[in-house]
């Protein structure tokens, strides 16, 4: 009984294996897929190197999207594990450029391959006005560089707020967490950043972000024990508790308060005011 | 409490109640010996005997509901023309036990709109057994008492066919009734079948207004048979189907499409001889019910919702009764098994966005197992003592990962299961000497809450306007009693006074919590059920029959409760004063009967729980009958008009005070082949 068992177990431990290294082909540990739950969006090449863009849904779009790359040697197909990189994403409008939102981009474990890093396009690609990322990075102290349009469509529900605040201050305010909203607490994740120069959009530290969740078709229901998101570190996103009671459209709506409570944008909601002016919305 | 004495004064008449001492032997060749018989407490309702329906009824087809309804001890919640809320002691189903033979079966609906009595028809029993009380946790736990629903019981006996045909008419509410029954009886074998229709119309209330929505139609078949396996064992099979279509609730903001339930059993008994186990019944059953509300056909509705709701029960109880000198025991194990699910599916008025839904029972698991013992000792001829205790295990399980997830919003420290333990022990005495009846008692009991209580999720209640939302973590309901009846039993007049009292601890109630915002629109607000310290409720009867003759008949009956929690506030359903009284002539084949019914002044309502002041009424039924003998077959007339004077009312029970029908004339025939 016991070898049985023993062998059992042996043919699940070998299959696990051969299934987890199907899937990559050269560079992780056996057991380890750094690309489980990834789709490749984009690959960018110059003559020395490819660079692979992927994202949980195999896209990007307007709003807050979590990127992860890796690059790979053209000379012997190898990936690189020892670049440092950083990127500039920009939207070439007809009058300007600017940039938007994003964050460094960092080796996600010291022995994989993959990068990763978050960029906040506050609006979409149109006709004549399109967005592209310049990745730059150096690997053994030579730097090269890559500049590839990036496809950003316009988000079916609204994800991003982009507002001037009663201080004075351009504010951008994205949705980023829960992908997959559920009946339930949800641990509700966003991104608040302001815009310094048209290059420069630093994460604002220390406000609150005040959510009132509605159902506009259910006589603007509200939900209970929802808790207002907060930073846990400076120049993090804001974690807070959004709680759905059922399935379909809701509306998040938002307030965004200073350190001492003084609210920069955003309306309670009363039964006169059924939304505020800065809001989120999900449908599930 | 000198009202309350004043009242006890007041009621000095009784009932139109047939009450009489149950007699529980089912096989024919085993006769009782006992020369002390047990005295029993309990009210029973005749509704019919072997699929005939009793002649002595004065409506015999009416609903379970109208029977039920005229014990002291029972009222009714209504919502509609259909399906009413039995309340007993003034307690509604949360507090009380409903079964149809012993079988536990719980409603599919989170309003309330299936009530157990809505499964079954009149023609599958043959009687109601009312218990006040702990004297009602015989199959299991309860607070205000029981209603056993007891299905025909077929005998063996010579080889017989029997064939009846049921018919009614209404013209109020153009209700058709039909039915038919069919039976088949030898030494070994017996089969009963019964069918029966009904098809309602809008009812109207006095004055010819009409009651939009409360139109049904009803179809009940039933089937039992039983198998003689040897001189003292048997076995029965047993089968209810039931489907309610289109049934219209005037009082809540939705209807009925489907109600539909299917009852099925599977029962031995054994009765030793020579043993001082006197029978033995063991019963294996299950239970499915599939019920859904639907709006779709009311004119103008915020947002069009469905809301079906599931249950299924599993379940068996063993039940030994023996005799041991002046002991008269009772044993019943039982246990059962349900699972209740419903949903709430929402259409937005955009039919691009997605639709909304939650579930408002979490799909609970509630898992029973209790053990009810009963020693009836007679002390002398003409007293005994009763004492009766029970325990058992209440286990609930949240099955859906959503259901506990929804919950969790609100109580995030919840977890899926819960165990809650129950006893319940009572003790009463009963003397009978020459005609003069009393006896008393007193008890505890507990019941743990129901899925409403602690699961439910935003269930909105149309009589208080509030939305409801369960809590998980409530403490058990529990319950002092002390009841007290005299009663004088003469040949030309019977006189029965009875009282109990109720002290429920943590008393569970919807209590309003501003800080969360109602989901139903239009609401006032949410409610979050919470146990109140304790509340008491006393309930007092007088029922009379007075024989002037052979033939004619005075009956009166009187009730008044009043019920209030540790605040002085006043619960709600609590009956004021209601009397009926009627005189009954009947003469071989003939009988004939006048009716007068109504209640006080319904001034001690719960404003908090949405009741107002109900006034005064009284109504006037009229009724008679002739059975006529053709050949070996028998024909059965009943004849009526119910509320003679086409009066407009409501009663203290009426949900959202919508009115109670107006003038009625009715017709019930039976032939029996």
């Amino acid at each position: 009984m016991k070898t049985l068992l023993k062998k059992i177990l042996a043919i699940f431990v070998m299959a696990l294996a051969i299934t987890s290294c199907s899937n990559d082909d050269e560079t992780t540990s056996p057991v380890v897929n750094e690309l489980e739950g990834l789709t490749k969006f984009k690959e960018i090449t110059n003559t020395t190197h490819t660079i692979e863009l992927y994202s949980h849904t195999g896209s990007t779009v307007q709003g807050y999207n979590e990127i992860k790359l890796r690059i790979k040697n053209n000379a012997n197909n190898q990936y690189v594990k020892n670049a440092e990189i950083t990127w500039m994403p920009i939207m070439h409008m007809a009058m300007m450029n600017h940039s938007c939102p994003n964050s460094e981009v960092e080796k996600i474990t010291t022995d994989g391959t993959l990068y990763e890093g978050y960029i906040m396009f506050q609006m979409a690609q149109n006709e004549t006005e399109y967005w592209d990322l310049k990745i730059d990075y150096t690997i053994d102290d030579v730097e090269y560089t890559m500049t590839s349009v990036i496809d950003v469509p316009a988000s079916a529900k609204r994800t991003v707020n982009t507002f001037t605040g009663s201080d004075g201050v351009k504010y951008l305010v994205a949705y980023v967490d829960p992908h997959h909203p559920k009946v339930a607490v949800n641990d509700l994740v966003v991104g608040v950043w302001k815009m310094q120069d048209m290059m420069t959009f630093p994460v604002v530290d220390g406000y609150t972000v005040k959510i009132d969740p509605r159902m506009p078709s259910m006589g603007n229901h509200s939900s209970p024990n929802n808790v207002n998101a907060t930073q846990t570190t400076a120049g993090n996103l804001y974690n807070g508790k959004l709680s759905l009671t059922m399935t379909g459209y809701w509306k998040i709506n938002l307030q965004l308060a200073k350190p001492d409570g003084t609210i920069v944008k955003g309306e309670e909601i009363t039964e006169a005011v059924t939304s505020s002016s800065i809001y989120f919305e999900i449908e599930f | 409490m000198k009202k309350l004495l004043l009242s006890t004064f007041l009621m000095l008449l009784p009932s139109i109640i047939s009450a009489q001492d149950t007699n529980n032997s089912i096989i024919k060749e085993q006769s009782k010996k006992d020369t002390i018989k047990p005295i029993q407490m309990q009210e029973v309702i005749v509704i019919g005997k072997k699929a005939q329906l009793s002649d002595k009824q004065s409506k015999t087809l009416t609903s379970i509901d109208d029977y039920l309804q005229k014990s002291a001890k029972v009222d009714m919640i209504k919502r509609g023309a259909y399906a009413w809320e039995p309340i007993i002691n003034s307690m509604p189903t949360e507090r009380t036990l409903v079964t149809i033979d012993g079988m536990r079966i719980f409603g599919a609906c989170t309003d309330k709109m299936d009530p157990i009595t809505s499964y079954v028809e009149v023609s599958n029993l043959s009687e109601a057994t009312i218990c006040s009380g702990q004297e009602g946790a015989c199959f299991g736990s309860t607070i205000g008492g029981s209603i056993d629903l007891k299905r025909n019981q077929n005998n063996f006996g010579n080889k017989k066919w029997n064939f009846n045909i049921n018919s009614g008419f209404e013209t109020n509410n153009q209700q058709k009734i039909i039915g038919t029954a069919l039976n088949y009886t030898d030494n070994l074998f017996y089969v009963d079948t019964d069918f029966m229709l009904r098809d309602a119309e809008n009812y109207k209330a006095g004055n010819n207004k009409e009651v939009l929505f409360s139109q049904f139609k009803k179809m009940n078949f039933s089937v039992t048979s039983g198998f003689k396996l040897s001189k003292n064992k048997l076995i029965e099979a047993s089968l209810i189907y039931d489907k309610a279509t289109d049934v219209g609730y005037p009082a809540l903001p939705m209807d009925v499409s489907i109600a539909e339930a299917i009852i099925t059993s599977l029962k031995y008994e054994y009765i030793p001889l020579n043993s001082i186990v006197t029978n033995w019944e063991t019963k294996l059953y299950f239970n499915t019910i599939i019920h859904k509300m639907d709006d779709t056909k009311r004119p103008s509705v915020p947002i069009h919702m469905d809301m079906p709701g599931w249950s299924k029960t599993y379940g068996y109880y063993s039940k030994i009764k023996a005799k041991y000198n002046k002991h008269n025991l009772l044993v019943n194990l039982n246990s059962f098994y349900n699972k209740s699910l419903a949903e709430m599916t929402m259409y937005p008025a955009d039919p691009n966005e997605n639709l909304m839904f939650m579930l408002t029972w979490p799909d609970v698991i509630t898992f029973y197992n209790g053990l009810f013992v009963e020693d009836n000792y007679a002390l002398n001829c003409h007293s005994s003592i009763k004492v009766s205790a029970s325990i058992g295990n209440h286990y609930n399980k949240i099955e859906s990962e959503l259901g506990l997830n929804s919950l969790q919003i609100l109580y995030p420290e919840m977890e899926a299961q819960n165990s809650r333990f129950l006893k319940s022990f009572s003790a009463n005495y009963n003397s009978s000497k020459n005609g003069l009846e009393f006896g008393f008692g007193a008890a505890y009991g507990e019941r743990a809450p129901s899925i409403t209580e602690a699961y439910g999720f935003y269930l909105f209640n149309s009589f208080e306007n509030y939305d409801n939302i369960g809590s998980p973590n409530l403490k058990n309901e529990t319950s002092l009693e002390g009841n007290v009846f005299i009663g004088l039993k003469k040949e030309k007049i019977t006189l029965k006074m009875a009282s109990s009292y109720f002290r429920i601890s943590n008393y569970i109630v919807g209590k309003p919590d501003t800080s969360l915002i109602p989901m139903t629109i239009g609401a006032t607000g949410v409610k979050i059920y919470t146990s109140l310290d304790y509340a008491s409720i006393f309930n007092i009867s007088f029922t009379s029959e007075i024989k002037f003759s052979r033939e004619l008949k005075w009956n009166i009956q009187l009730v008044y409760g009043r019920g209030k929690d540790f605040n002085n506030v006043n619960l709600p359903f609590i009956s004021p004063i209601s009397y009926s009284t009627s005189i009954a002539y009947s003469k071989e084949k003939f009988s004939s009967e006048i009716v007068i019914q109504g209640n006080a002044k319904h001034t001690n309502f719960g404003a908090i729980y949405g009741e107002d002041k109900t006034p005064d009424y009284a109504i006037i039924n009229a009724n008679l009958g002739y059975k006529f003998n053709i050949n070996k077959s028998k024909l059965i007339t009943k004849f009526g008009i119910e509320n003679i004077l086409d009066t407009y009312y409501s009663t203290y029970s009426d949900w959202n005070n919508f009115p109670r029908q107006g003038r009625n004339f009715f017709v019930n025939l039976s032939i029996i082949l």
